[in-house]
């Protein structure tokens, strides 16, 4: 009987608690994606780890509104400098400030209990 | 081979709707069955006949099985496909093929949901994904404003324009005696209305009501003996390119853009022959996405298109001429809602009927923009 492999996401996870925000790509193409799978979206092919440089821009943007005094949020789409996007929120920045086509740099912060992927403006 | 499909070989039979807006002390399937009992008796047929059941349930992961017993039938198939609000376009597809294959003789496709008055809000078990969750979209809504944003951002696309498409539901809506919500309403006001997920307004928002739908098909030849004008289905097909908004390749582009061009190459016809269309509005954004996607305006002058009017009554193009989920009717999964209003406007009974129209295109979408389906309608003259 051969060993069960750890699943991607459980890997991806630890690594975030680490402080290490890693990506996957397959090793064929070197197409990186995300989020992680246990193997190339579209192919099916093998796929290796490697970490992420953590430069990316804001490709969309929103503020969801609260119930004053709450201030409202932002939820950003970011797209990495190796190519895949993913949400995230964009932290220290007034709704001014926050542009379609911002650069960021990613911070890995606590959520509760959880490492959370955030991003500071670059 | 691939999209093959049997043009006009089936219809639609009997169409129906039950408790539009609201339809209290009701519960959902009891709301389905109320509307697939009187699409069967508007088809001329009785219960029995029914040999197939299609159906997705807001609150009931398992509907298929419910409604099989709930209407007392042992049908050869039971399709629970639950792409949202997309679903009932793909029931039609699978229906379509089958009924032509000689597999099933006679489909049932109903919706049901006592959302507004079981709960006041959008009942759905769907939710953010384990990526996204943390970052706190509301969900469905922010995955539409982030859409928005971006259409905004890199075509021009204006709150203004957004607005239109809420303005153009209303005036429909306010002539439709089913509609909902009725009453005057301005560009002004829409811009005015509290901002949600910004740049999405209450007023960019669809309706929470109840309501149910349903349709019957049959293979055509079967269907020109019935009650009603048989109403063909020329093409149907879907797509799904996502399920979370941030893995959209392009966010100003849905896989509308692919089910479309094939239902349209299946029913033989272009966007410009459709007399009418019939868009899942959930958000305003919805509107101005798939009449680009679907062919109706180049990509990034949606916005340009439904400007001044364009598609309220009187304008260039009648889209949503119920009122849309925005103004009739929004009750969960508003797919259903479409499709049974293409096929009033084909049979020439629609509350605000367009003259002459042959063609009609219904189309879906489920999840976050993630599941589009469209199906193309036509009268007998069409084939």
């Amino acid at each position: 009987m051969t060993s069960m492999p750890e699943g991607a996401e459980a890997f991806w996870r630890e690594a975030l608690e680490e402080g290490r925000l890693l990506l996957q790509r397959g090793v064929a193409s070197g197409r990186a994606f995300f989020p992680p799978r246990i193997a190339e979206p579209g192919t099916g092919d093998a796929v290796e780890w490697f970490e992420a440089s953590g430069g990316g821009t804001v490709y969309s943007l929103t503020w969801v509104g609260q119930k004053p005094p709450a201030l409202p949020y932002n939820v950003v789409i970011v797209e990495l400098d190796e190519g895949v996007r993913l949400m995230s929120r964009v932290e220290g920045v007034t709704a001014e400030e926050l542009t379609i086509g911002m650069r960021v740099k990613a911070r890995i912060g606590r959520d509760e209990d959880a490492a959370i992927l955030l991003f500071d403006p670059a | 081979m691939g999209d093959a499909f049997p043009r006009g070989k089936t219809a639609i039979a009997g169409a129906a709707t039950f408790g539009i807006g609201e339809a209290p002390g009701q519960t959902s399937m009891e709301l389905a069955a109320r509307a697939g009992l009187l699409a069967v008796a508007d088809a001329g047929l009785s219960l029995p006949q029914v040999d197939a059941l299609f159906i997705c349930l807001p609150d009931d992961l398992f509907a298929g099985m419910a409604f099989a017993e709930y209407l007392g039938l042992q049908p050869r198939f039971t399709d629970n496909n639950r792409t949202g609000g997309s679903a009932f376009m793909s029931h039609m597809a699978t229906a379509a093929i089958m009924l032509e294959a000689g597999y099933i003789d006679c489909a049932l496709i109903a919706y049901g949901s006592n959302q507004r008055s079981g709960g006041g809000k959008l009942a759905t078990p769907a939710k953010s994904s384990r990526y996204e969750a943390p970052y706190k979209p509301l969900f469905p809504l922010s995955s539409y404003a982030l859409a928005a944003a971006r259409h905004m951002h890199q075509y021009g696309t204006t709150r203004e324009q957004l607005a239109e498409v809420a303005v153009a539901a209303r005036l429909w809506a306010n002539t439709n005696p089913e509609a909902f919500a009725k009453g005057p309403l301005s560009i002004e006001e829409c811009l005015a209305s509290r901002m949600v997920s910004s740049p999405i307004s209450v007023r960019d928002c669809c309706l929470v009501t109840d309501g149910a739908a349903a349709v019957v098909m049959t293979r055509t030849e079967r269907a020109r003996d019935l009650l009603q004008p048989p109403v063909a289905v020329l093409g149907a097909a879907a797509a799904t390119w996502w399920t979370a908004i941030s893995q959209a390749p392009d966010l100003t582009e849905t896989s509308a853009a692919d089910s479309g061009r094939r239902a349209f190459q299946m029913a033989g016809v272009k966007p410009a022959d459709i007399d009418v269309v019939q868009l899942y509005d959930a958000f305003t954004i919805n509107t101005i996405l798939f009449l680009e996607d679907l062919g109706f305006c180049p990509k990034g002058e949606g916005g340009r298109f439904v400007a001044g009017g364009g598609i309220a009554p009187g304008g260039r193009l009648p889209v949503n001429t119920n009122g849309g989920g925005l103004s009739c009717c929004h009750p969960g999964m508003y797919g259903l809602m479409a499709i049974v209003e293409a096929v009033r406007q084909v049979r020439g009974e629609a509350a605000n009927q367009i003259a002459g129209a042959e063609l009609a295109l219904a189309h879906g979408s489920g999840g976050t923009l993630s599941s589009q389906a469209t199906v193309i309608l036509g009268s007998l003259s069409t084939l």
